[in-house]
């Protein structure tokens, strides 16, 4: 079944054309990696997706409802939901009220339970505020907030980046395991060997145009597409 | 003459100042602080607050339903003001959305010149709380005392709504990142318009409180206005407990400045905005780092 369709969508910054007639889609319950160098325009296609920015033309379908040029509170209702690069976790307000926070409007919100047995590191933390955590820690509550909304895709935009390799170790780790339960994951990463580690699927940008489509393992098997477009 | 009574008396002057300055500037600071939008029409709402309260005052000769009237009037004010003109500014510059809400300002000032005149009304305290109380070492106006008791309480209950409700929690976390809030599934469309109605609340009801110490005239609030903003970038902008503290010490240096010369007082109060510039931009409880 297909989970979310995009259909040739072009995103500006201004006047800046940024992404280039984007279209792809996604499975339910699959994992799908967006790679590509700095400025290939990864990010940007996942907040088009969320609607931070409202593509210009072309048409975005969640489970066959068209959620291009709406909010992102509205696509966030509608179970999609991003885990923004900077994270972006609210300083002031402690993990848990992060977390409530994030359940305000979930149709159907994990009890917080199953969140502290996924992160125990922020159960111990739980009264800790947003300004206290580690990177680390910062990052865990960037992906549990979105979880804790129960979405039915969740995009996670370089969740990797600036951590040491341990922890990047247990995030994946939980990644695989939500994957394996079945959670519907966009992620866009620069460490292309973690992302390939639990992509089924790939797709490959660069300059804001779709150069590569196929499986992970296609990828690996294709040294001229991972040295040209990934520098890998 | 520098005695001790005079000391002491200007101490609660101060006091008394500040907790009113403190009351409105937590309105304008998470105005600002939520919407981003420097709110030049604070001044007039606080004005308006003081002609609400007058008005009801005179109809009822209750200064419990003056309170109530003035500042659920301002609110009232301050949702169609932000619904029909400000919301329209978010993504506007700066100059624009400063432009229109001194605009705003003006037409509110304007209105109730032609309605009331341009001459000073009077609204006593109530008379349970008019003369004086020795507290001892001082003889006060007890409707001061008063004053100083009702905006503690109000300051305590907006700081329970802020920090221990739900509805607190979006507020919060919308002074910090209003775009996350919306990625998060919460429409932050209409957490401004409360946020507007909130912060416009507490300067027309301070309005109320102040009416019986001052005369109130249509531009009464010009003045204020401006201490405000001092206090914001004393305490830091989108902070609480900074617009609290900065409040305290605007009406501190302000009523003790007075005591040797009244006309350095607000030379003082920007001496003092100077100093906190210079030593920590972010203000007191500032986040450094934010615009």
């Amino acid at each position: 079944m297909t989970l979310l369709e995009v259909e040739a969508i072009n995103s500006y910054y201004g006047d800046s054309h940024i992404l280039f007639d984007i279209s792809l889609r996604v499975e339910a319950h699959e994992v799908v990696a967006l790679l590509g160098r700095n400025g290939a325009g990864k990010s940007t296609t996942l907040k088009t997706l969320m609607g931070v920015i409202a593509p210009r033309s072309g048409q975005i379908r969640l489970d066959g409802a068209p959620i291009a040029g709406r909010p992102p509170h509205v696509i966030a209702r509608q179970g999609l939901q991003l885990v923004p690069e900077e994270r972006r976790i609210f300083g002031s307000l402690d993990v848990e009220e992060n977390l409530r926070l994030a359940m305000v409007t979930a149709p159907r919100a994990w009890p917080l339970a199953r969140i502290w047995e996924l992160f125990p590191r922020l159960a111990e933390r739980r009264r800790s505020r947003g300004t206290d955590l580690s990177g680390g820690e910062q990052q865990m509550l960037a992906i549990a907030r979105a979880l804790v909304r129960d979405p039915r895709l969740i995009l996670l935009d370089e969740p990797f980046e600036g951590l040491a390799p341990i922890i990047v170790q247990d995030l994946l780790r939980v990644c695989a395991d939500l994957a394996a339960a079945g959670q519907t994951i966009v992620l866009v990463e620069q460490n292309v060997a973690a992302a390939l580690s639990v992509a089924h699927r790939v797709y490959v940008l660069n300059n804001g145009h779709l150069v590569y489509d196929g499986t992970a393992d296609s990828l690996r098997a294709a040294p001229a597409i991972m040295s040209r477009y990934l520098g890998v | 003459m520098l005695n001790w009574s005079n000391f002491a008396a200007q101490l609660f002057n101060g006091l008394a100042t500040g907790a009113l300055l403190a009351l409105i500037s937590v309105g304008l600071t998470i105005i600002y602080g939520t919407l981003g939008v420097l709110n030049l029409a604070h001044g007039a709402l606080f004005m308006l607050g003081g002609y609400a309260g007058f008005v009801a005052f005179q109809a009822t000769h209750s200064f419990l339903l003056a309170l109530l009237a003035g500042a659920g009037f301002v609110m009232l004010a301050g949702l169609l003001i932000e619904w029909v003109v400000v919301r329209h500014f978010y993504a506007r510059p700066a100059e624009d959305q400063i432009l229109v809400t001194f605009g705003i300002g003006i037409v509110l000032v304007e209105l109730v010149r032609a309605a009331f005149g341009s001459l000073a009304q009077t609204m006593p305290p109530p008379a349970w709380a008019a003369g004086v109380t020795s507290l001892g070492f001082l003889i006060y106006p007890t409707y001061r005392l008063l004053v100083m008791g009702i905006v503690a309480a109000s300051l305590l209950a907006l700081y329970l709504v802020l920090y221990r409700t739900r509805i607190g929690m979006v507020v919060r976390a919308g002074i910090e990142d209003a775009g996350m809030v919306s990625i998060l599934g919460i429409d932050v469309q209409r957490v401004f318009l409360l946020v507007f109605g909130i912060g416009a609340m507490a300067a027309g009801f301070a309005g109320v409180v102040n009416a019986p110490i001052v005369s109130i005239m249509p531009d009464v609030g010009d003045n204020i206005l401006v201490e405000c903003f001092v206090v914001v970038v004393i305490g830091g902008v989108g902070s609480f407990p900074g617009a609290v503290a900065g409040g305290l010490i605007a009406g501190e240096i302000m009523s003790l400045t007075a005591m040797f010369d009244p006309s350095y007082s607000a030379v003082m109060l920007f001496a003092a905005m100077t100093l906190v510039l210079a030593l920590r931009p972010q203000g007191l409880f500032g986040v450094a780092g934010r615009e």
